[in-house]
């Protein structure tokens, strides 16, 4: 699978895609694909502050638990709740099943994640 | 990530085989073994719906033989093997003098005088002491360690008749469960027995390792119509949980005794005595303090091994295996709880990394194959 190259990346493997100050989160394919099938995503609630790096909530496959960790700073105001019932979606379509909507703090901490060529690298 | 360790893992013979199909390999009691090919969830529902093939070669054979062993094995055996025909295999526990696990075990009768123990990969070695050192002094008996003389296939579902058939001269229609025979699969010389792990119908194939790629595929090519696949270790523990089965070093250990398992009836009572019959008959006799339930999450979470389990707010037992289970769809689970907080329906808490979710007692299996 390609890594869209509209994103951004971390290397804990979660992916930003920004619109103005806003960006949706999701997990990579290489993320879904070391997880197995997703069982079970908790996500945190409309209004939760985050820092960047600062765990956000668990993706659970039927052996592991995995934290997610926010990509930048801001506050979450949308959450995925279909992924609740259908977390299988994240292993289907990972790139397209975001888990929150962040509105960012500080819009520029974005320009040091990865871009889809340097994440590319890292999981080869 | 973990530092590699300087002990080589040890390969099946179908090493090459799980690796050349693309399985996610991962080290487990010392073993390099395939834990998924296709993912957990498919394979666990092709094994409730069609057929999976497994690779358990890394468990462990240990043959007792000679005049006594009938009497060695009841010794060192919690079940009653007297009860055993040649021909007939039986689930059963190795225990320490106070009645606890030094591992779970199938034994089969091969003879009159000979008797195969097959026990979990992980221990092996220590299974082999210990039934070595406490079959002294029975008389003519002796334990050889016959591992490495076999490969191990499990063929398990609800198509696994139709799919071995073709394969083999055995009858198996007319073979009963926990009933095993000899002959040839692929042309191959084998035993095969109607046991497993997963809660379904299958088979066990016992073959000379030089044979088992041979075997294996075999079976995957007599079963490629049905949509049978390989399976890994990832689903066999779903299932093995699904079905409310024990897993030795998880819901059993050395600290855990077959009373408080709640595995009395693999414990042979009437015996003479047997390595842990004291310390059980007076367990029972006083009823154990804890005991091991099947529990069902009430709220969302997933109960995991080493959770702990609270009853009324105060800390009261351990969760010992749980997940998310592929095929009823709910998270399961086993835990030892006071034995005043064990009956069916009784709800207590889990602690899921720092929230404490709800969940209920239910009776095991939590899934039994339709008649």
């Amino acid at each position: 699978m390609a890594y869209p190259a509209g994103f951004k990346y971390t290397k804990d493997h979660e992916w930003i895609e920004l619109s103005g100050d806003s960006g949706k989160v999701g997990i990579t394919d290489y993320a879904q694909q070391q997880l197995g099938d997703v069982v079970y995503v908790e996500l945190p609630e409309v209004g939760a502050r985050l820092k960047q790096g600062q765990s956000f909530g668990t993706i659970e496959s039927v052996k592991a638990v995995s934290e997610l960790y926010s990509p930048v700073t801001g506050e979450v105001v949308q959450v995925n709740s279909t992924l609740k019932d259908k977390p299988e979606t994240v292993n289907k379509d990972p790139h397209g099943s975001w888990m929150v909507v962040l509105k960012l703090t500080n819009p520029g901490e974005a320009g040091a994640l990865l871009d889809a060529t340097q994440y590319q690298d890292l999981v080869k | 990530m973990e530092q590699a360790t300087d002990t080589p893992l040890k390969k099946t013979p179908l090493n090459a085989r799980h690796r050349a199909s693309g399985a996610r390999m991962v080290p487990f009691g010392g073993w390099d073994m395939p834990v998924e090919y296709s993912g957990i969830v498919a394979e666990h529902t092709a094994v409730r719906t069609r057929a999976g093939v497994f690779d358990v070669s890394h468990m462990g054979e240990i043959e007792i033989a000679g005049k006594d062993a009938l009497a060695a094995v009841q010794r060192i055996s919690s079940n009653d093997a007297s009860k055993l025909q040649v021909g007939q295999a039986q689930y059963s526990g190795l225990l320490t003098p106070r009645g606890t696990f030094v591992d779970d075990l199938l034994v089969y009768r091969l003879g009159p005088s000979h008797f195969l123990l097959v026990v979990n990969a992980g221990n092996i070695a220590k299974d082999y002491a210990w039934m070595a050192e406490q079959i002294q002094g029975v008389g003519d008996a002796v334990a050889v360690d016959s591992s490495s003389r076999y490969a191990l296939i499990a063929l398990q579902g609800p198509e696994a008749v139709n799919v071995l058939q073709p394969l083999t001269g055995i009858d198996l229609a007319s073979m009963k469960y926990y009933w095993f025979g000899h002959g040839e699969v692929a042309n191959v010389r084998a035993t095969v027995s109607r046991t497993g792990y997963t809660g379904e119908d299958g088979f066990e194939i016992f073959v000379p390792p030089q044979q088992a790629d041979k075997v294996w595929l075999a079976v995957l090519e007599s079963g490629r119509e049905a949509g049978v696949i390989p399976c890994g270790l990832g689903a066999r523990d779903t299932l093995r949980l699904e079905a409310g089965m024990r897993l030795h070093g998880n819901d059993i250990d050395e600290t855990t005794t077959a009373v408080e398992a709640d595995l009395n009836w693999i414990v042979g009572w009437k015996k003479d005595d047997f390595i842990g019959a004291q310390a059980l008959r007076e367990q029972k006799a006083s009823g154990p303090s804890r005991k091991i339930v099947g529990f069902e999450m009430l709220e969302r979470g997933i109960a995991r091994h080493g959770y702990d389990a609270y009853v009324g707010g105060a800390k009261a037992g351990t969760v010992t295996s749980g997940t998310q289970t592929p095929h009823l769809k709910k998270a399961i689970g086993m835990a030892y709880l006071p034995v005043e907080h064990t009956a069916a329906g009784t709800e207590f808490e889990v602690d899921i990394r720092g929230k404490r979710a709800r969940a209920a007692v239910v009776p095991m299996p939590f899934y039994k194959r339709p008649k």
